[in-house]
Parts: C-alpha cells; structure tokens; sequence
C-alpha cells in the first residue's frame, strides 16, 4: 500500500523463529565473552615490588653497586643516592656492565651508557630509574613500580 | 522352553561373526566393490577417497610431506603422553622431572628425545609442505580455503613448539617466553611512542593474560601447560580433520587435468561437462552415487584411477613406517637438550630462540613491535590471502608453472638473497638510525628499521613481477621465494652468525671468552 509508513507484517512462526535464533545467538555470544573474562588475573599475585636495601652507610658516596638478585643498581654521589633498574626495556632481559660503565643486553644486542640512555639496538627507552625512599627505622627503600626521571636523587 | 535355549545356543555360536558384523558393515574384503565399502563405510578410513588418481601416489606429486606430517603428530601425541605420565608441571618440580627423564625414568630419555626431535622435524616439514603445496599451484580454486586452513594448522603447530619450550622450566625456556610474553606487550612501545594515553597499553593485558601474572612464573607454566597438552591438541586435531576431509571434498589431490566442476564437488573427471547418458555410471558403490551429483571418481574415468584400500593405505603405512624410522634414529643418536635450570636473574648470553624463530629475532633486534607482531601478522595474513589474490585458472600440479615460473623464481631468489643479506650486513657494518642520529625519534626507528624495508621490497619486486609480467600467479611465486629466502637467510645468521650481546660473528671460535 503506497504512503504507508508500516513496516510489512511478520508471520507469526517468521518471528518467533527469528526471535529463537537471536536468544539462542545472543545467549551464546553472551557466555563466550564472560568466559573470556576468567583468563585475565583481577590481581597480579606478586612478590611485592618494594624492598629494603640497607642502611644509607652501606652507600657511600661515589660508590656504584649491583644489588644481587634484584636487577637493580644503585649509584651514590654526594647530593644522594639513585636506583636503575637493570631490565631491558626492549624485551626484559638482563643488562649486564660493559668495560665503559655502560651496559649491553644478551638478548638482542641493545647498548645503553652509563645513564641507562640507549645509545644502540632496539630498545625504545633508556633503562628506567627507581624511586628510593627511607622507612622510620632509616633503611633505603627501592619501589620497582615507581618509575622516577634520572635527575630524581634521594637526599639521605 | 526347549526351543528358547536352543536359540541362544545358536546365538552364542554365531557371536563373535555378529559382533564383526555389527561393527562392520561389509563383508570381507576380497573384492574391488568390497574394499571401496569399506573405505567409504568407515568412520575412520571415509576421510579418504574410495578411489584415487595414481599420480597422487606418486612421491614427486607429494613428497609425502603431509602423511609425514600426520604420522609426526601421532608420534608427538603417543610420546607427549608418555611424557605427561611423570612431567609436573610446578616450577619447583617441573626442572626435577625432565632430569629424571634423563636419568632414571626406564626409556624416558629415549622418548623425549624423539618428542623434542620430532617437535623440530614438524615445524621443518610444515615448510616444506607448504612450499610443495604452493610451487604446484594446488591452493588454486577450489582448494583456497584448504590453504587457509594450512596456514592455521601452521600457526597452531608454532605455537605448539613455543608452549612446549616452557615445560622444562630450565634457562632457555624461561628467557625465551620472557622474551615471547613482552613481545606480546610490545603494542605498548608504539603507543609509548605516539604518546597515547594509558588505555592504550593493550600490549600489558595480552601479558597478562598469557601469563597470568606480571612476568614469568606458576601461572604462565600452569597455562602454558594447559594449552600446551588440551587446548592446542583439540583444536589442531579439529583442524587437521578438516584440512584432510577437504582434500577428498575438493576432489582429491591437484593434477593436471584433474578439474573443478560445480563447488568442486566429485572432482576427478576431466573436464566440467556433464555426463551423457551413456557415460552415467553403471556401478555405484552404495550411497556414493547419491553423494555428489556425478559421483566422486566412479564416473567415466574409473579406469584411470586405482582403489584407496590398498593402494593409497599401503602408501600411507610405508611413509608413518619411515617417519617411525626416522624418529627412533634421531631418538637414539643424539640427546634433547637441558641446561641449567630457569634463573630469573641471569639470561644466557647469547639467549637464543629455537631455530624456527631465530628469523623472528633477528627481525625483533630492530623493534619489537614490528619485528615480532607486525611483520609476522602482516607475512601470515599475505600468505593466507595467496588463493584469493592469484586466481588465474592453470594446471594445478606442475611445479614451478613451467619454464617461465621456473625463470621468475630464479631471478627472485637472486634479489630476495642480496636484498636480505644486505639487510643485514649494513646495519652490522655501518649501524642503523640511531648510530647516526643519536636524538632520533623512537617512532622514526619502529617505522623504518632493515626488517620492514626488506619486508617492503619483497612485497614491491612481487608488485613489479606482476606488473612486468602480467600474471598474479608469477608474482605470487614471487612473493613465497622471497618469503622462503628471507627465512632461511635470517635464520641461518640467527643460527650461526650472532654470539654474545647479539653480536656479528663469523664463527663461534671468535666469540669473547667470559
Ligand atoms: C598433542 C599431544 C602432545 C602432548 C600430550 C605433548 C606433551 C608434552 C609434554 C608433557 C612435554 C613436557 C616434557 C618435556 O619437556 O620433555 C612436552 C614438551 C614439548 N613439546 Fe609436546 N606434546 C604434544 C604435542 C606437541 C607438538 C605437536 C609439538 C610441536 C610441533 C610439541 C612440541 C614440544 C616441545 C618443543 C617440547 C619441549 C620438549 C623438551 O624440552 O624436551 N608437542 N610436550
Ligand atoms: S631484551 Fe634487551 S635487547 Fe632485547
């Protein structure tokens, strides 16, 4: 009918048949999605990221010192001290120290100076410089979440 | 009364003929009729034609490749298993158990090596399939989607190896999914580079939810595992299903001649036209006939062809006997490696990636991004896409396509070598962008590094190939030589080329002793 502005009727069984495939479709697509969701951890279960160092004595000025199996470098001057992290910000492997102060990565060859600044190969950053803190009784506290910028230096 | 027991008595003797019967349909078989029943009635076997072309058969159609490949798969299967009877997967006992298959398990190391070996003979042998599948045309219509699905079942069978790599728990495991996971993070350095904001770190939940955790440990050995022994083998064992399913569904194997009618449905006659009268099929073997319209290789050039049961079963069981051989060889000669066990502190140094990936990490040394997500997605997706871009009609099962595809492949391989090994060798000689310009921008390094301008040339010399030569299917060849020549020539100096710090070396004798 010319002018009518009514959609074309549906047949009874057309509807409920279409009305059939989209629960069932939407039911299906419905559970998929929530299942997705279980594989994403809601907490990261952790070693927590923060860590006593020691007491400021143990980093006189002018030292520069790899703390064992943290991945972390602490270097000491007279206006305080700073941590780098060691993790390369390519792909996170290990850097190790080079002859020049510098440090190179095994795994795909990225260079970096003694400021952690990339000087060649992949990686997209310069090595990244921790927050340092002190707690009540005085130890130096190294948060490995909390990035700093290099000129950060914790006044002791 | 009588008579009942009389019943059951003849019951009892005819037993085991009714169970046979039960189970199976047919009689014995003696006869041609008899033998193609039992191919097309069983459930295991009607994966196969009734009846095949002998050129199928023949090792230079195939080169047995994929039969290998299924027969690798049982055999990874069949020793995985064995595995799974002491392999714990725990980081504090995952180390311990892979050493008591080395050392007190009664054939354990035996059995892991031929799994470790076969898992490498695999990723070899899916390479070479596809190169034979695609120098003999047979991904043309109406066999694309099978290709598609090839390339799946490839990918799948990559990440099978990678999962696998974990399980050991020992140093090269452990760096090499360090490495993997923050590749799968490393979106995050192209959205670090456009300075997006935060919720644009997608790299950091691909992360997460790979591992399950903020970095290598439990909960990425507990899901590695998972996919490694039932998500993966479901979904593989569902897709190779299909994958051989189809090659009878598009006709059987590709040969000259051997042509496509409507839907590619009951391939086998040569040419689409349909059958005369005079021509229908006399026989019909059962529910075939009502199968396809002209039913599958029982039309007019059954002469040509030869029964699957035994011709092809025999030819089958020869290639698992020799791939058997092969695996217990290798099992026997040379033991699958262990180092020491995974330290979270200290990376090997050079750390390397098992062969296969070797190519991905040299591309991965330029950026992380486009080396390791870009550049793979782009090669996986650019192959896939082949059947459906090159669909000039031709002979599918000549290799090559003749002299002039011969002619085109040559001169391929030729650029494809220079273009990658200078690729290589000018970044090792002179360095790259950030050698020369210290303060460059990180997103100028991402964009032009040597791994995407030698993925560019390849995709412009096929573009020029086809241009020159007005034919997709040459530039297609084209672009799979490159492909292969990029990836032997990247993996060998992965392989043999890189020491310490991902250092240029030309030999091992010349790496810095620590
Ligand atoms: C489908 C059945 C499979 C099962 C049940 C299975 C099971 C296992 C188990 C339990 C391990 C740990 C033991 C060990 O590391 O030696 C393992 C390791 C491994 N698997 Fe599999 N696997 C299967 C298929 C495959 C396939 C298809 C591939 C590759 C294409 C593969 C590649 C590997 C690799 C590379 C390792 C490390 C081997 C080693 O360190 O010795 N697996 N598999
Ligand atoms: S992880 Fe350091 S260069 Fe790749």
């Amino acid at each position: 009918m010319p002018g009518r502005l009514e959609p074309e009727p549906i047949g009874r069984r057309d509807f409920l048949g279409l009305a059939g495939w989209w629960s069932a479709g939407i039911a299906i697509v419905g559970s998929l999605l929530g299942m997705a969701r279980l594989p994403k951890p809601r907490v990261l279960d952790e070693v927590s990221a923060r860590f006593r160092l020691g007491a400021p004595s143990d980093f006189p000025p002018g030292t520069d010192t790899e703390i064992a199996g943290r991945n972390v470098r602490i270097v000491s001057n007279q206006e305080g001290i700073r941590a780098m992290s060691l993790i390369c910000t390519h792909l996170g492997c290990i850097v190790g120290r080079e002859a020049d102060g510098g440090f190179s990565c095994p795994c795909h060859g990225s260079k970096f100076d003694p400021e952690g600044e990339p000087t060649a190969g992949p990686a997209p950053r310069a090595l990244t410089w921790l927050a340092v803190s002190q707690s009540a009784d005085g130890t130096l506290i190294v948060d490995k979440d909390t990035e700093v910028s290099a000129e950060e230096v914790y006044h002791v | 009364m009588e008579s009942g027991l009389n019943r059951l008595w003849t019951n009892v003797k005819a037993l085991p003929r009714n169970v046979r019967d039960s189970v199976m349909r047919h009689g014995a078989p003696t006869s041609d009729r008899a033998r193609s029943q039992a191919v097309f009635g069983n459930f295991f076997l009607h994966i196969h034609s009734v009846r095949v072309h002998p050129r199928s058969l023949k090792l230079t159609t195939t080169w047995a490749l994929g039969v290998s490949l299924v027969s690798q798969f049982v055999i990874l299967t069949v020793t995985g298993v064995l595995l799974m009877v002491y392999y714990n997967p725990s980081v504090e006992l995952a180390y311990d158990s892979i050493k008591d298959f080395q050392y007190v398990v009664p054939t354990g190391r035996f059995i892991r090596n031929i799994h470790r070996w076969i898992a490498h003979m695999m990723v070899a042998t899916m390479i070479l399939h596809m190169a034979r599948v695609f120098y003999t045309a047979s991904y043309k219509a109406p066999r694309e989607f099978n290709w598609v699905l090839g390339m799946f079942l490839f990918v799948l069978g990559l990440a099978f190896s990678f999962t696998g790599y974990l399980l050991p728990w020992d140093q090269l495991a452990f760096w090499a999914i360090t490495i993997g996971a923050n590749i799968a993070a490393s979106p995050n350095e192209l959205a670090a580079a456009l300075d997006l904001p935060k919720a644009f770190y997608i790299g950091d939940i691909q992360k997460e939810i790979l591992l399950g955790a903020g970095s290598v440990g439990q909960g990425a050995l507990t899901r590695f595992y998972l996919l490694h022994v039932m998500v993966l083998p479901i979904i593989f064992v569902a897709g190779l299903a299909v994958h051989i399913w189809r090659i009878r569904k598009d006709g059987g194997l590709a040969h000259p001649g051997g042509n496509r009618t409507a839907a590619g449905k009951g391939v086998g006659t040569s040419d689409a036209r349909p059958l005369t009268p005079a021509e229908q099929p006399k026989k019909t073997y059962g529910l075939m006939a009502v199968v396809a319209g002209t039913s599958p290789h029982t039309g007019k050039d059954l002469d040509e062809t030869v029964s699957a049961w035994p011709s092809l079963l025999r030819a089958e069981l020869a290639v698992f006997m020799a791939t058997m051989l092969i695996a217990v060889a290798l099992g026997l000669i040379a033991d699958a490696p262990l180092r020491e066990i995974a330290n979270p502190m200290v990376p090997e140094n050079p750390a390397k990636a098992p062969w296969y990936f070797l190519g991905l990490q040299e591309m991965v040394s330029y950026s992380a991004f486009v080396g390791g997500i870009l550049i793979p997605a782009v090669v996986v997706i650019g192959l896939g896409l082949i059947p459906y871009l090159d669909r000039e009609p031709e002979p599918s099962g000549v290799w090559f396509s003749g002299p002039r595809g011969r002619r085109i492949m040559g001169w391929t391989v030729v650029f494809a070598t220079i273009t990658a090994v200078l690729s290589v060798a000018i970044p090792v000689k002179f360095g790259w962008l950030r050698n020369w310009y210290p303060d460059i921008s990180q997103l100028v390094i991402i964009v032009f590094n040597p791994g995407s301008l030698l993925t560019a040339a390849y995709a412009l010399w096929s573009l020029v190939v086809i241009m020159r030569t007005r034919s997709t299917r040459l530039g297609a060849i084209a672009l799979f030589t490159c492909f292969l020549v990029g990836f032997l020539i990247l993996t060998y100096v992965g392989t043999y080329l890189r020491g310490p710090n991902w250092d240029f070396y030309w030999s091992q004798a010349d790496w810095p002793v620590h």
